[in-house]
């Protein structure tokens, strides 16, 4: 049977990002799938050696703006394993309330693009709604709406009054109410559903055997997530890894779903646990020697730093393994063998960032 | 974490990934460094569950390196990326995207190796 080769974007009406898959199908179905990259390569990583460690923080808060506190985070833990810094416990529970937020407003972020690939209008405007509240709690908290600049080496730079401590917990539980309001139409809606389920599988070997990671791993089947790893404070949080075992589009949804639920309850847990001392920022001295690997979870996924300090001001590496990166591999292997017509829904499926990808 | 990397010759790379994958590890990424003027580095990362497991391989400039895609499929990613950005050679890459995965093919200005601090290659018109 003759082939056609498609290209599938990097302009596609529901990609949101620079990403361009050569499709090779066959009649309807995609048979090939290779992707290409390479639109917004900024080379942030060789930053390191025109800027000093200190200044990578506000670099790696720039490779993706959804996910910017995580990136921050991640660093900073490293350059503080490598320093010898211990971060005041106040500051590792703020961190894990702007981490979470940042959760929440990914994939809200991610549902309504989601929607958005199988024409559900509506939808896609109720969380995008539901997304400025926790949009407005950046602004309020830390002056910005997406890179918050929260995090600095030694802890974080803001501290959350007990007023704003009160009206975000209430604003959550306003959140959390809209959220369970749509619960229904996430999980029982016809138009949903038949879009959804069974569409784009990645088996539990597959995902293991092609390194899937976060809610792509989880959707499998797989208990992956970085934050078992107890870094911060997540240790003496109540909290387990969430699992679907569909493999497929659905799974993937109600993963995100069920996680956008329980970072709720997350920052309940820490705004209780927080303790009242002032201190959330520690001075240090002296210059990053040695390597270090850092990980944190993302809302995409596990991310990964490589640090390696040479005893100067500038790194002489920085290496950053994002989940999206992490993920181009297994969404290659769900694109062979479906429709043409679920391309959109599967890539979205996988929350692809590129500008993560490429960094 | 501090990194405990176990220094492994190229020779071995390939017996010592087969050996990762039949004990049940998943493939996480891999790092690539310049160590000096002749010298470069690649960290390749594993994983059983959430434990890390690292392997150091040091080469010289200019030597092929085996590619891991043909065990660990995902390999092929991370490694087309350090082609790209510090010019390694690969043997056996399953997609082998030949320098361009990041960077133009056409723009003959385009820096070959841009995080190599030693050499700077303009790319040949072809």
């Amino acid at each position: 049977m003759a082939s056609t080769v498609i290209p599938f974007g990097p302009q596609h009406p529901v990609l949101p990002e620079p990403l361009h898959f050569k499709l090779k199908i066959e009649e309807e179905t995609v048979v090939d799938a290779i992707p290409a990259v390479g639109f917004v390569h900024r080379g942030l990583e060789g930053l390191v050696s025109k800027k000093d460690f200190i200044q990578m923080t506000q670099v790696v808060e720039r490779v993706c703006g959804i996910c910017s506190a995580m990136h921050g985070m991640c660093y900073c833990m490293g350059i503080e394993e490598l320093m010898g810094i211990e971060v005041p416990k106040k500051a590792s529970f703020l961190r894990i309330v702007w981490t979470e937020l940042h959760r929440i407003h990914s994939h809200l972020l991610w549902f309504g693009l989601y929607a958005d690939s199988f024409g559900f209008e509506s939808l896609f405007m109720e969380f995008w709604k539901i997304r400025e509240k926790i949009m407005d709690i950046n602004e309020a908290t830390a002056g910005s709406r997406i890179i918050i600049s929260v995090n600095v080496i030694g802890g974080v730079k803001r501290d959350i009054s007990p007023e704003h401590r009160q009206w975000i917990l209430s604003t959550l539980d306003e959140v959390e109410e809209r959220l369970k309001r749509l619960e229904k139409v996430i999980y029982e809606d016809f138009t949903i559903r038949k879009r959804t389920v069974g569409i784009g599988i990645l088996s539990k070997e597959k995902a293991y055997e092609l390194g899937a990671s976060g809610p792509m791993a989880r959707g499998s089947g797989l208990d992956i997530d970085a934050r078992s790893l107890g870094y911060g404070c997540f240790s003496e949080l109540d909290w387990e890894p969430i699992v679907e075992y569909g493999g497929d589009c659905y799974s993937r949804a109600k993963v995100r779903f069920r996680e956008m639920l329980q970072s709720i309850g997350l920052i309940r847990q820490a705004f209780q646990k927080m303790p009242r001392d002032e201190e959330i920022c520690v001075k240090f001295n002296g210059r990053p020697e040695g390597e270090v690997i850092s990980r944190v979870e993302q809302p995409r996924g596990e991310c990964l730093y490589y640090i390696k300090g040479n005893g100067t001001k500038n790194l002489e590496r920085c290496r950053i393994r994002t989940p999206s990166f992490a993920n181009f591999p297994p969404i290659m292997s769900m694109l062979i063998g479906c429709r043409l017509a679920d391309v959109p829904v599967i890539i979205l499926s996988m929350d692809p960032c590129i500008s993560c990808t490429e960094r | 974490m501090a990194i405990e990397a176990e220094a492994t010759p190229v020779e071995e790379l390939m017996l010592k990934v087969v050996t990762l994958k039949e004990s049940g590890y998943r493939f996480v990424t891999i790092t690539g460094l310049e160590i000096d003027e002749d010298r470069l580095e690649i960290i390749y990362h594993f994983a059983l569950g959430l434990e890390l497991k690292n392997l150091r391989v040091r080469f010289s400039r200019g030597m092929t390196i085996p590619s891991i895609s043909p065990v660990y499929f995902s390999a092929f990613w991370p490694e087309n990326e350090v082609i790209d950005l510090l010019g390694i050679k690969f043997s056996g890459l399953k997609i082998d995207y030949h320098g361009t995965m990041y960077l133009d093919s056409e723009d003959v200005n385009t820096v070959k190796t841009p995080f190599c601090r030693y050499i700077y290659v303009k790319k040949e018109a072809e």
